[in-house]
């Protein structure tokens, strides 16, 4: 790692080297337009340290052979790494056991993978699924599939203006026709931060399973699966400073030796004839054929860069990024932000009088500035707020006090452009 | 490279602002919806036309400053044109905003030519083509929405 440079201000934590680790993510010293990339879609992807890349480029150029069935010396290192980063994954969330770690390509293939494997043998006509208004796309979707299959009905928490759920309404669609309980734990489109703990509990009392969307949370906050007693928690590697095309989805141990498997082929199986197949245990029995070997040993580089650094000072640091952001956003007139639950992470959804949210993403970019325009997946969200679109600023903790001062600047010159 | 400037020229801002030929024609001969999922860009036009000429048409829309630009300029091109010379205007227009290489004809394209700062926007392409698009399916006798995806 380079020395940090002469003290930059790094929000209120002089503590936190900001501009050592930028060092390490060999992207954000390129430029855009002419101008240095401010990258500020980190909720949309994150960017990847050396550490990562190097990590890929390893095993292609060292060790490239296939996991769990050769004898050979290159498949028994390229398992080592393999099996290593899912300890590094049950570690990082505090999951009970290897078994419990499965690698699927992202959030959206593990909550598919629930809902067709536990969803499918568990769930019949009438019975209830909560999602709530704030959901992703990639959480209301497979749901709406499952429903389509089984007869089962979904049921939706809305939220209220400040885009927080309403627990009173929660608690309200809560009966003993509940099955699943499906919530984002950090939304994408408001940056709220969901009492996730309390959801589960309320939903265990109603002896419904609960699977938390983290995708958003992993990347930000202490994720102690165990702690919040969820069944399920599914979450991205390239939103972890991780490769594109891995993820996880983690469930409690019982629950996924009775499910059946989603996907057939090499690797799930123990035994096959015609007649009969045995399953492989857990975690093998949902990771039918090759999978994303590289991406897998990339996703353990990236957990072991963030527990380098500590993910509670991630948080922190990145909570006082979205303090400064939210207070100079306050100064802009005509900007409203979108989403301002008390309890947030460092996400700054807003529209801007007059200014559609894509003239904003043209004219930011045109200044290297990479912010989100559109609904984010969440066009449930841009309904309930009567929106077509947001502009969207989500940092991470490479990002600094000065990338948002030139985020305020471009704004302020998108509306000169447009008064 | 063309400037910022070039793409949010005061004509389009101007445009945006007010646009031309807003609004319904009462009982228009032809009615089509276009919408782009990626910005959520909305319009409707309405269409009247007489003897091959375009006798009148206006639109309604919802969505950013190219898109209704765009349809406002567009609508002001093609008012009494034939349906021939608005199919020629658009098969050069949609050149105008796709091809960078093109040298800009300001004489020809008149102030369609403002929009030619897309180009170096790909992701913005389809907000200026897609009052163009409707334009084609509903003259086209179309009537399923069209959609830039
Ligand atoms: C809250 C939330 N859930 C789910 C997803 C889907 O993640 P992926 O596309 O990586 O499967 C995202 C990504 O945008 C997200 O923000």
């Amino acid at each position: 790692m380079t020395q940090p440079n002469a003290a930059a201000p790094s929000a209120s934590d002089p503590g936190f080297p900001v501009e050592e680790y930028r060092q390490d993510f060999p992207i954000l010293s390129r430029t855009v337009r002419d101008k240095p990339l401010v990258y500020l879609d980190n909720a949309a992807t994150s960017q990847k340290p050396q550490q990562v890349i190097d990590a890929l480029d390893d095993y292609y150029h060292d060790y490239n052979s296939n996991i769990h069935r050769g004898v050979h010396t290159l498949s028994e290192l390229a398992t080592d790494k393999y099996e290593t980063s899912r300890g590094k994954v049950k570690d990082f969330i505090n999951a009970a056991s290897d078994k419990e770690i499965i690698f699927v390509r992202g959030t959206t293939e593990g909550i598919n993978l629930i809902a067709q494997s536990y969803g499918r043998s568990n769930l019949r006509a009438g019975d209830e699924i909560i999602l709530s208004e704030m959901e992703h796309h990639s959480n209301i979707v497979p749901w709406q599939l499952l429903c389509e299959q089984t007869g089962a009905i979904l049921k939706v928490i809305p939220i209220n203006d400040a885009g927080e759920l309403s627990m009173d309404e929660y608690k309200n669609l809560l009966n003993e026709r509940t099955r699943i309980v499906s919530v984002a734990h950090i939304s994408n489109a408001l940056g709220t931060v969901n009492p996730v703990k309390e959801i589960t509990d309320l939903a265990h009392a109603a002896n419904a399973v609960v699977i938390l969307d983290g995708a958003q949370a992993a990347p930000h906050t202490q994720v102690d699966v165990r702690a919040l007693n969820c069944d399920f928690y599914a979450f991205s590697g390239h939103k972890l400073f991780g490769p594109t095309g891995i993820g996880v989805l983690y469930g409690k141990q019982a629950l996924l030796e009775d499910m059946p498997p989603h996907h057939g082929g090499g690797d799930m199986i123990k035994m096959v004839t015609f007649e009969k197949t045995l399953y492989n245990d857990l975690p093998y029995k949902f990771e039918a054929g090759t999978p994303y070997i590289a991406g897998v040993i990339g996703l353990g580089e990236a957990i072991d860069y963030i527990n380098n650094i500590g993910i509670d000072r991630i948080g922190n640091y990145e909570h006082e990024l979205l303090q400064y952001a939210t207070e100079a956003a306050a100064t802009v007139t005509g900007l409203k932000l979108i989403g301002v639950a008390k309890d947030k992470a460092s996400i700054l959804s807003f529209v801007v009088h007059g200014i559609h949210p894509h003239d904003l993403g043209t004219i930011l970019d045109h200044d290297g500035i990479a912010i989100r325009s559109g609904h984010h997946c969440a066009m449930p969200v841009m309904e309930r707020f009567k929106i077509p679109a947001t502009a969207r600023a989500s940092f991470a903790f490479y990002n600094t006090i000065e990338e948002i001062d030139k985020l305020i600047t471009g704004i302020d010159k998108a509306k000169r452009i447009f008064k | 490279m063309l400037d910022l400037k070039d793409l949010y020229q005061e004509v389009i801002v101007d445009h945006n602002r007010s646009p031309r030929n807003f609004g319904k024609i009462e009982h228009p001969q032809k009615i089509l919806e276009g919408f782009n999922p990626l910005c959520g860009d909305r319009l409707t036009l309405y269409l009247n036309v007489d003897d091959g000429r375009i006798a009148d048409i206006k639109f309604d829309a919802s969505g950013c400053a190219i898109s209704i630009a765009s349809a406002s300029l567009m609508t002001e091109e093609v008012k009494r044109k034939s349906v021939a010379e608005a199919e020629t205007i658009f098969t050069d227009f949609h050149e105008l905003v796709t091809d960078s290489g093109q040298q800009i004809d300001f004489d020809k394209f008149g102030k369609l030519a403002v929009l030619a700062g897309v180009r170096d926007y790909p992701s913005r392409v389809k907000c200026a083509t897609l009052c163009w698009h409707t334009l084609q399916a509903v003259l086209a006798g179309d009537d399923t929405p069209v959609t830039t995806e």
